[in-house]
């Protein structure tokens, strides 16, 4: 700085003064930075070595198996109580939920990107993309318990279920399904049209096959939301304990968070103990989906880099 | 239009298939589209139908077929103004506030922990840090990110409120219980971080290097240029991730039940237990309420004014947003 | 290249284009009819009329932003494709007019092709390329689809670089491969006209060159109808020559050799020798 430049002694010795005073600043500064930094990273450590004290305490002390914890259905009993019921109905949970964000996620974006014409209804609906994706999940929860569980008469089945996952996560799968088809270009759109394509054709067989690694990977985090939601399921009935394996959409259900809440709730340390390994179940498949997105995000940048010619 | 006969027929007869695919596709579209339309305009009507049924002592569609008739059941001022929630209990009370109160204590205890901590991680991670610093700390904010909340209810339970809050309350010769706001605000505080930090670190970044570099050039140190000029800058982003932050600790309902309890009352003692809005209604889960009781009701009025809090929250944002895009696009 | 081979070169063209031009009157394919065409308030084509011969390569030439590409895409309606655009005029196909009521879009579209400026192949097999246009035209399974995507790549002067290797991606040829893969799906389903728009100016010099000895074939099969801004391209490979200026205003159109050597307007004789544009 142009302080070097100053041959003077008295000025330098002015300068040095003003200079380790900001200094001294700049390193205070520096450091708040790096410890509110690491208060997260903190914070994390605490959580997991929480979690692995708990169920390894489980494990220790009241003899909590894993091949029993993960075979056997809910029970009041904490020896006897297990996780397969739970894990059962989120697999359905997670089945029946990809059907309906696949669907709707993919049919509204592709009607905001390709068909809808630039007037107010558009706007209307992008606008409302970003309210709905703000909307407290356990407030979805009393909406299809209103409409479906009780409106429809449904019952609080895990159908039930899957629509209050799905009304929350899909915002999730139009947004990254609009980028992901925005992401086509328009050369490859116009090269379809120019061949005699009709609009359906270009999409189907052009706009499609290439956003469809970006929606994927939008759907599987959508998922992976989903499968950790705990409120909205409370809302429309979902089970504390299921003692049965749910075998279809319009059985009764719990699910791997339902679960964890009520092992949570229950006061006696065994039951912490089974909800601490069914966090880490339930952190192992969170782990397993955001691996196959990332796979899947780094093939579909290979293929962007080959079609930005 | 045209009458002549004259040239090759590009009438597309033979598309006419292709033609209907291509129009009963676009009505399939845009009705998959009016979905989410028509789940915002369902949310109004059920939360209003059902409040109405809390209100009135009767659902707006049994009025309009004639059905049922009005009468207050529960007035707006003892709802907006009492000091006891207890709409289940004999005698029953329906004074809003206590839960209300718990909903705005624990948002804004959370605030003092995410907006500072979230901002000075963004601060280092756009001003300070070196790439491989960057690599590190970005997953570990993505992971507290993706932690589902009841874990963080879980976390609250077995560690926050028993050793933490519990240790502090020792400080002052409390003696914690089971739950606390204190444990809901470091809970909430610590997963609304990630929120803050992400988005105001994109903010940051959109901050051209021109305005750093002319600070640099008058001899400004790098305290000075993040303080003075780039957090300036980024202001309205940094605000809408705050907007963004406190709309999700409204809206939190598994971790602050598990951290900060489920007993409404009026304090500020930051040991004590208290009940969130949305703690009331997952504690209705519990019990089997049955479709036009008090208590079922009840759920839909308190559920609506937390949409109309997180709506509010949400519009705001989204001004926000449309203002710090105009800035720099 | 130097000026003086430019010359040879533009000597050499005309001699080919008196020949093809004077054997015998060419019928008209495409005609436009004081066509005028506007993006918003902003007019980009003005008045034009011509009338474009079959099997012949008429190229179309001008400044930037004169409105050529502007023409070109008004000929199979891929104006129609932008919001702000509209149309008034006549333009004739075979002596329809493609901006009648009952013309479908899609349909005039399967009988006029198209190539970009950019190569624009799909992320899919060469052949799948190449099939991709009697696929959605559904001639599929009335042809031979091996036989016609043979023909088409042969056409295309592509066939022997390419025919051990059909599955590969049609992204992982060379530039100029895939500008001609591109030409092949266009001619795979046998239009009557073939609409280039620029199609060298991503190109090197060799990939350039071996288009354009490609396009002067084509028109024996095909009208071809070919924006550059290129002139000496213009004047190798066309034979008949349009001159838009600023404006979106057909200038003048006649013989190539004629506009080269002795154009009647002043603008156009500027533009040619430089002094304009």
């Amino acid at each position: 700085m142009s302080t070097e430049r100053k041959g003077d002694v008295t000025g330098r010795s002015i300068t040095d003064v003003d200079l380790s005073s900001e200094k001294f600043k700049n390193r205070l500064f520096y450091g708040l930075l790096l410890a509110a930094s690491s208060f997260g990273v903190v914070m994390l450590v605490f959580l997991f070595a929480d979690i692995f004290y708990e169920a390894a305490i489980g494990q220790r002390e009241f003899g909590i198996e894993l091949g029993r914890f993960l075979g056997n259905t809910g029970s009041q009993t904490p020896a006897n109580a297990g996780f397969y019921s739970a894990i059962i109905a989120s697999v359905w949970l997670m089945a029946l939920t990809v059907v309906f964000i696949l669907f709707l996620g993919i049919s509204t974006a592709l009607y905001l990107v390709e068909y809808a014409p630039d007037n107010r209804t558009t706007r209307l609906i992008e606008a409302n993309l970003a309210n709905l994706a703000g909307v407290p999940s356990v407030v979805y929860g009393i909406l299809i318990l209103a409409l479906v569980v009780n409106g429809a008469g449904l019952g609080s089945v895990i159908l039930a279920g899957a629509f209050a996952l799905s009304a929350l996560v899909v915002p999730i799968v139009i947004v990254a399904s609009i980028e992901s088809i925005r992401a086509v270009p328009d050369g490859m759109r116009d090269g379809s049209a120019a061949t005699g394509a009709t609009k359906w054709q270009t999409i189907r067989r052009v706009v499609l096959p290439q956003s469809l690694p970006g929606i994927m990977t939008g759907t599987i985090l959508a998922l992976a939301r989903a499968v950790g939601e705990t409120a909205p399921l409370l809302m429309v009935g979902a089970l504390f304990t299921d003692t049965s394996v749910p075998g279809g959409p319009f059985d009764s259900f719990s699910s791997m968070p339902v679960q964890i809440y009520n092992w949570t709730f229950l006061p006696q340390r065994e039951f912490l103990a089974l909800a601490a390994m069914g966090i880490i179940v339930l952190l192992v498949v969170l782990l397993l989906m955001q691996a196959v997105a990332v796979y899947i995000r780094r093939k579909y940048e290979r293929d962007v880099s080959l079609t930005g010619v | 239009m045209s009458t002549e006969t004259q040239g090759p027929d590009l009438s597309g007869d033979e598309l006419q298939g292709d033609r209907a695919t291509d129009r009963n596709i676009k009505r399939l579209l845009f009705g998959c589209a009016s979905i989410t339309v028509l789940t915002t305009i369902a949310l109004f009507l059920v939360l209003f139908d059902n409040a109405a049924g809390y209100f009135y002592g009767a659902r707006i569609w049994e009025v309009l077929i004639g059905q049922e008739s009005f009468r207050q059941t529960v007035s707006f001022s003892e709802f907006f103004t009492g000091t006891r929630w207890a709409p289940v209990r004999a005698p029953p009370a329906h004074g809003v506030l206590p839960i209300v109160w718990g909903t705005i204590v624990i948002t804004v205890g959370a605030a003092f922990i995410s907006l500072p901590i979230g901002t000075a991680t963004a601060l280092y991670l756009s001003e300070y840090a070196k790439p491989q610093n960057r690599n590190r700390l970005k997953p570990i904010l993505e992971v507290l990110a993706g932690i589902p909340t009841i874990v963080y209810g879980f976390f609250a339970i077995s560690f926050v409120t028993p050793i933490f809050v519990s240790a502090v309350g020792a400080l002052f010769g409390i003696s914690v219980g089971r739950y606390s706001m204190m444990g809901g605000w470091i809970v909430v505080g610590t997963m609304t971080i990630p929120m803050v930090s992400s988005i105001s670190e994109d903010a940051m970044k959109a901050v051209p290097d021109d305005l750093r570099n002319g600070a640099y050039a008058l001899g400004a140190t790098k305290y000075e240029v993040s303080l003075r000029i780039v957090l300036p800058a980024a202001l309205s982003g940094i605000l809408a991730s705050y907007i963004l932050a406190i709309s999700r600790a409204i809206g939190e309902t598994m971790a602050v039940s598990l951290a900060a309890g489920y007993q409404p009352q009026l304090t500020a003692n930051p040991f004590e237990e208290i009940m969130t809005m949305t703690a009331y209604m997952v504690s209705l889960a519990r019990g089997t309420s049955a479709v036009g009781s008090v208590e079922y009701q009840s759920l839909f009025a308190v559920g609506l004014v937390l949409f109309v809090m997180t709506l509010t929250a949400n519009l705001f944002n989204d001004y926000l947003k449309r203002r710090f895009q105009e800035v720099y696009r | 290249m130097s000026t003086q081979e430019n010359s040879q070169k533009l000597i050499s063209t005309e001699v080919q284009v008196d020949e093809r031009t004077h054997d015998g009157s060419a019928d008209t394919v495409v005609s436009a009819a004081d066509l005028s065409v506007y993006y918003g308030d902003d007019q980009a084509l003005s008045d034009v009329s011509v009338d474009i011969p079959e099997k012949r390569v008429t190229a179309i030439i001008g400044p930037s932003g004169c409105g050529k590409s502007t023409f070109l895409r008004s000929i199979n309606r891929m104006n129609d494709r932008i919001s702000m655009c509209r149309v008034e005029g006549r333009l004739q196909f075979n002596g329809k007019n493609v901006y009648d009521d009952d013309v479908d879009p899609v349909a005039l579209r399967r009988r006029i092709g198209q190539v970009f400026q950019s190569p624009n192949p799909f992320p899919k097999s060469i052949y799948d390329n190449v099939a991709y246009g009697l696929r959605v035209q559904g001639k599929a399974d009335d042809v031979d689809l091996d036989k016609e995507v043979e023909r088409a790549l042969k056409q295309a002067a592509l066939w022997d670089e390419v025919k051990d290797k059909l599955d590969s991606f049609g992204l992982d040829l060379s530039g100029g491969q895939q500008q001609r893969l591109c030409i092949a799906r266009a001619i795979a389903p046998d239009p009557e006209v073939v609409l280039m728009d620029e199609p060298t100016s991503a190109l090197d010099p060799v990939a350039a060159s071996k288009i354009e000895d490609l396009i002067e074939d084509l028109a024996e099969t095909y009208t071809v109808i070919i924006v550059t801004h290129n002139m000496q391209q213009a004047a190798r490979i066309s034979d008949k020559t349009a001159v838009f200026l600023t404006g979106g205003e057909l200038v003048e159109f006649d013989d190539t050799a004629t506009i080269f050597e002795d154009p009647d307007d002043q603008r156009v004789e500027d533009y040619i020798t430089g002094k304009f544009g």
